[in-house]
């Protein structure tokens, strides 16, 4: 019946477009909420921050063996999430003051460039760090897919964890959209994004600002390793993979706004779950390629405002 | 002056080569890979005078690394001069090609776009089988004019090769550096603005050292794929373009011997502390790196050029 055989191919399609769809927004969840506060500190301070996948890794680390002993414990399983939560800002609290007080500080005002090499150096050493903390052991934490369950929708099974991520990473969103607009810290943040000298000349403390982001942007990067945590191996090199992801993410979308970190994160997640699904040797190419091709059309990102040339 | 300075280099380049007769192997494979690698750094030293850092210079070098190493699988070119050249010429096609684009792109925009080259090629070599994907393959061993060594003798001829293609390079550098298209480096750093209306184009100067840089790593990566005898995708990766960073911002972009000197060290270094220390070979290289940056803001080659200033003009 050439009837049923064309139904079962339309079927088989929408299947995996449907599959396309979901695997991309689920990776796309993820790698906002990584890329958010990597795309905030270099709005804010101009800093093209590599430390971000150290925060990413310490985030994962710490999730997977505070959270997944807090299980084994027995206790409730949303103190579990909530735990999470507080283990990411915690390492974003202690990393981010120590790289900002410690090393930044130093070096502001010094070449971009040679910026993005400090935050690389940071880098290289809390990639040693994380391997005399933990060894090249790899922790897995089993847990919160367990309790997510699965829900099935259509053909396909979903886990109720991604479905969470897909919420979370949408609050998230909206969070940081009415915080930047709608609050008074915000808006000073905003000035300071516009322009940072205008914005000290009418008496806010810069200094402070930049301490507050950078460490708002470590709890983030810590934030994405940890919610991340359950559905990957963590061990050693996390943050080496998810650096470069990041920057692609927040160079498509133009770096330094939410709107942008969320069409980034939406481009290369919709991208690389279509790439699996269709050919999947072209996983990691698709991706480089989109950002290269964005780079060329449009230099600064695909959500930027317009850049004054100053001389 | 710029006779004197060829000629200290010709003669540090034999020291070299006759030292090698009596160092012991591991010193002089340590070295071969050092001076590979050192090619790549001396293009990033040419466009870290413009201040430009690529974080994706490994690009080029995983292209010389795999033309030769494909030349070998398929073809019948085995000499290690022909294949270097050939590596040497894609590598440079392809910075000619893509500088077009490259050259009009700064500061970290610059970084980003090169670091997406490499990725993608990165990302090409991990998912094809037939070259090995992640394990790469291994690289037939080359022939010296048809004389084809073996054991130690051929390490000393790769040794050889190698560093006579560094004087080659070195010479050929310092020439460029003192061309007006060289000495045009600094003021591209300072004022772009000011150099197009004097009525210099800043994008094919760049786009020039672009294509000198790409050739350059190209062929460090043709002879490290020699000396190493095998070729995998992480050539491509963005740690290794990382590396190459390192050692420019290390070295300092004010000498070419720097560029060797401070790869020869880099490599050292590393050896010996994941044979002493292991598990905190990074942390010795970002702290390294972050004192360079914080106290020899022009590298280590400032050093040595600082103490011959004062020796010529007589002030301390």
């Amino acid at each position: 019946m050439p009837l049923g055989i064309t139904n079962f191919g339309n079927g088989a399609l929408v299947l995996t477009a449907f599959a396309i769809l979901t695997d991309g927004l689920v990776y796309a969840a993820y790698l906002f909420v990584v890329a958010i506060g990597l795309s905030l500190i270099f709005g804010v301070m101009k800093i093209l921050n590599v430390t971000h996948g150290s925060f990413y890794a310490f985030g994962a680390y710490g999730a997977a063996i505070a959270v997944g002993a807090y299980f084994d414990g027995g206790f409730p399983a949303a103190g579990g999430f909530l735990l999470m939560g507080l283990v990411a800002m915690a390492i974003g609290l202690v990393l981010g003051l120590t790289i900002e007080r410690g090393l930044l500080r130093v070096v502001y005002g010094r070449d971009e460039v040679v910026v993005v090499l400090v935050t690389y150096s940071a880098f290289l050493m809390l990639e040693d760090a994380i391997n005399l903390l933990w060894g090249t052991n790899s922790y897995a934490l089993y847990q919160p897919l367990a309790i997510g369950g699965n829900v099935a929708v259509g053909g396909l099974v979903l886990s109720g964890y991604d479905i969470g991520l897909v919420v979370f990473a949408v609050l998230l969103a909206l969070a940081a959209n009415v915080a930047l607009k709608h609050t008074r810290y915000g808006r000073l943040l905003t000035v300071v994004i516009y322009d940072r000298e205008v914005a000290a000349a009418f008496g806010i403390n810069v200094k402070v600002v930049y301490t507050v982001t950078f460490v708002l942007g470590a709890m983030l990067g810590a934030l994405g390793g940890a919610v991340m945590a359950p559905k990957i191996a963590v061990t050693l090199g996390i943050g080496v993979e998810v650096i470069v992801l990041a920057f692609a993410v927040v160079i498509i979308g133009g770096l330094g706004s939410v709107e942008g970190a969320m069409i980034g994160a939406l481009i290369v997640g919709l991208c690389r779950a279509a790439a699996v699904h269709l050919m999947p040797q072209l996983e990691l190419f698709v991706i480089y390629a989109v950002m290269a091709l964005v780079l060329v059309f449009r230099p600064y990102g695909l959500v930027t405002r317009q850049q004054p040339r100053k001389i | 002056m710029a006779w004197r300075t060829n000629l200290f280099g010709a003669l540090a380049f034999l020291i070299v080569g006759g030292a090698a007769l009596v160092l012991p192997e591991w010193l002089t494979s340590l070295a071969t890979i050092a001076l590979a690698n050192a090619l790549v750094v001396l293009g990033l030293v040419i466009l870290w005078r413009a201040g430009l850092v690529p974080f994706g210079q490994a690009l080029f070098y995983a292209i010389g690394a795999y033309t030769v190493a494909l030349l070998g699988r398929y073809t019948s070119w085995h000499d290690a001069l022909l294949v270097v050249a050939a590596g040497a010429v894609v590598a440079g096609v392809v910075a000619f090609l893509i500088g077009f684009l490259l050259a009009r792109y700064r500061d970290i925009f610059f970084a980003m776009l090169s670091l997406a080259m490499s990725m993608i090629l990165y990302g090409v070599l991990v998912k094809t089988e037939t070259l090995g994907s992640t394990d790469g393959f291994h690289v037939e061993a080359v022939t010296f004019l048809s004389f084809v060594p073996h054991g130690r003798a051929r390490e000393l001829a790769v040794f050889w090769f190698v560093l006579a293609l560094c004087a080659a390079a070195a010479l050929f550098v310092s020439f460029y550096f003192r061309s007006i298209a060289g000495a045009l480096a600094v003021p591209v750093r300072e004022s772009e603005i000011r150099l197009e209306f004097l009525g210099i184009s800043v994008n094919r100067l760049i786009h020039l050292k672009l294509v000198i840089a790409g050739t350059l790593a190209g062929v460090g990566g043709a002879l490290a794929a020699i000396a190493i005898g095998h070729v995998d995708p992480s050539m491509a990766y963005w740690t290794t373009s990382g590396g190459f960073v390192f050692v420019t911002i290390l070295a300092g972009a004010g000498s070419i011997a720097a560029a060797f000197v401070g790869s020869f060290l880099f490599e050292l270094v590393r050896s010996i502390a994941i044979d002493i220390m292991p598990g905190t070979w990074q942390i010795i290289l970002g702290s390294a790196l972050l004192l360079t940056i914080l106290f020899l803001p022009n590298g280590l080659g400032s050093v040595f050029a600082r103490g011959s200033e004062r020796a010529r003009t007589g002030t301390s």
